[in-house]
């Protein structure tokens, strides 16, 4: 069996750890910038308000509804996640961490008529521990876990456990599970497939396996057999580095001019090169895109993005600056007011199975020597104090006017207790 | 090895710091080992001692006075367990009418007391319905002599 554990409306059950009176409130988490809405408690829900919708566009709701409304706190959000994981290796076989909020459990090992009771026990010391919410699904295959953890959350009645595994059980929810909720079902898959008469998760078990392997290829195979209950996906307990690393932000305000830009690019480049080399990778391939604020029909609207490989795959910062410079001086038009940019570094492969090339013109071991001082520099006196001179010197800006305290990584943000 | 100063070591409640192999100090080719190395048994480590459930424990700092008569002072460190379940009489910090409170919490079979230690505050009992939560168990204080 799998298992899935996903944290409730994570961020803002994170907020209310540090802030009892939140409970029973609508609640919701902007992006970076307060751009838009990252996390909806509940109650935020039931108002209506969705997933990614504009904060703007929201303003007389939450005065309205006395809605909380806090800006992304990411350094707490990982903390909080990291206890909840530590809390899970300590309980199971094995897990794999799947994003910030939720992992996968490793519970072929586990006999089965304990599950059940793993599986409350679980929710029940990560709530009262963390004080996070959980939701644990337990079935035969991840596909499975991941439907049965949705089912928590709609029956709080279970107690944040579900362990779905008795064949006619399994039926009676996959007759109800709409096919475009499945674990790994996009929109054209979902189109697809409803084009094919196939509604819900139960529809799509019943084509012909030939069907989905002509259609669907092998990715929709395992698909439908892993609704079928037969394991197709393992747990992939030391995640593949990543094969992308992207900074990509929406900016505080609008941004027509070209040296602001250039000053954005050269900071995102910063962060994303520093994460390159943290995972000691290099990259053949870089991206740089901007585009206008998409909200403001009735200003001009421009979106451009320019992609190029490098001669030689690089992890400096240095290098890097001057390729993405070019790539924005190629794409920048003038009139246009910018809202939102971004700098994405591709082909990443192993810095230690890098090729020489004989006439390189950079003196790689010079920049290698640079890059690290950096990295050890901002590691130690906060990130960016060292940059590039492109970067400029202010540092970077967020909109964040809804921050909460950073209660369990900042002795002077920890919580006050009255006494 | 000695550790590394950077604050975050300090503060994160961590326990990966505890080690079961003995550390050796004298190099493998030198001629005489000490003969210390058999019985190190690495240095005493802070965070084994006050925190014993790295997940739920957090930190929080005191204003005021009600505890004084308890020695805790406005400034002092709580290290705090949310796992550690409340019973009575345990030092708590309780969550009432939207703020943080540090008493000490008397369970009583027909109510609860929130106890000062402190004669310029009174007893606060808990009424039924009352917006009231222990929010966790105070285990250590860290204080600054």
């Amino acid at each position: 069996m799998y298992g899935l554990c996903d944290c409730n409306n994570f961020y803002a059950s994170c907020e209310r750890v540090f802030n009892p009176s939140l409970e029973g409130r609508p609640v919701i988490v902007l992006s970076n910038n307060d751009g838009c809405v990252i996390a909806r408690s509940n109650e935020a829900k039931r108002l209506g308000i969705k997933m990614g919708q504009p904060y703007y566009q929201l303003r007389k709701l939450i005065r309205r509804e006395a809605v909380a409304v806090f800006s992304a706190n990411f350094t707490l959000y990982g903390d909080m996640s990291r206890r909840v994981m530590s809390l899970l290796r300590k309980s199971v076989p094995a897990i794999e961490v799947y994003s910030i909020d939720e992992a996968f459990l490793d519970l072929t090992s586990v006999d089965e008529g304990r599950l059940d009771e793993l599986g409350h026990e679980l929710a029940r010391t990560i709530r009262r521990h963390t004080g996070i919410p959980v939701s644990v699904g337990i079935a035969p295959t991840k596909t499975l876990a991941k439907i049965a953890s949705k089912l928590c959350k709609q029956y709080p009645k279970l107690n944040g456990c579900c362990y779905m595994h008795r064949p006619e059980d399994i039926e009676k929810v996959l007759r109800r599970f709409p096919i475009g909720d499945v674990w790994g079902v996009g929109r054209r898959w979902a189109q697809l497939l409803e084009k094919n008469g196939v509604r819900t998760a139960w529809d799509f078990t019943q084509l012909p396996q030939a069907w989905v392997r002509q259609r669907m290829h092998v990715v929709g195979l395992r698909m439908w057999s892993e609704l079928r209950g037969e394991p197709c996906i393992g747990l992939e307990q030391h995640p593949a580095d990543k094969k992308q690393i992207a900074t990509t932000r929406t900016f505080d305000r609008d941004i027509d001019d070209f040296e602001e830009l250039h000053r954005r690019i050269a900071q995102y480049v910063a962060v994303a090169a520093e994460k390159l080399r943290g995972q000691h990778s290099i990259c053949g391939e870089i991206h740089v895109f901007i585009l206008t604020n998409r909200h403001k029909e009735n200003m001009p609207q421009y979106y451009e993005n320019q992609l190029l490989k490098l001669p030689v795959p690089t992890d400096s910062t240095l290098e890097l600056t001057e390729h993405a410079v070019r790539l924005l001086r190629q794409i920048f038009r003038p009139g246009y007011a910018y809202k939102r940019a971004g700098v994405i570094l591709s082909d990443l492969r192993s810095k230690s199975g890098m090729q020489t090339v004989l006439f390189d013109a950079t003196d790689c071991a010079k920049h290698d020597s640079l890059m690290k001082t950096v990295d050890a520099l901002n590691n130690r006196f906060g990130h960016h104090r060292i940059g590039t001179a492109a970067e400029g010197f202010e540092p970077f800006k967020m909109n964040r006017n809804h921050l909460s305290q950073r209660y369990t990584t900042d002795w002077l943000q920890i919580i006050k207790v009255k006494s | 090895m000695p550790s590394d100063p950077k604050i975050q070591k300090i503060f994160r409640p961590d326990d990966r710091t505890s080690s079961d192999i003995p550390l050796t100090e004298s190099p493998v080719h030198a001629g005489f080992p000490s003969p210390a190395d058999d019985f190190l048994e690495g240095s005493l480590d802070l965070n084994s001692l006050v925190i014993k459930h790295p997940e739920a424990t957090f930190f929080a700092r005191v204003e005021g006075d009600s505890m004084q008569d308890e020695g805790i002072v406005e400034g002092n460190i709580l290290v705090v367990d949310k796992a550690v379940e409340p019973y009575d009489g345990c030092l708590a910090v309780a969550y009432i009418d939207g703020e943080f409170t540090l008493k000490r919490v008397r369970m009583e079979p027909d109510r609860i007391l929130l106890v000062p230690a402190n004669p310029k505050y009174p007893v606060i009992e808990i009424a039924a319905g009352q917006d009231f939560s222990v929010w966790g168990v105070v285990r250590w204080i860290v204080k600054q002599v």
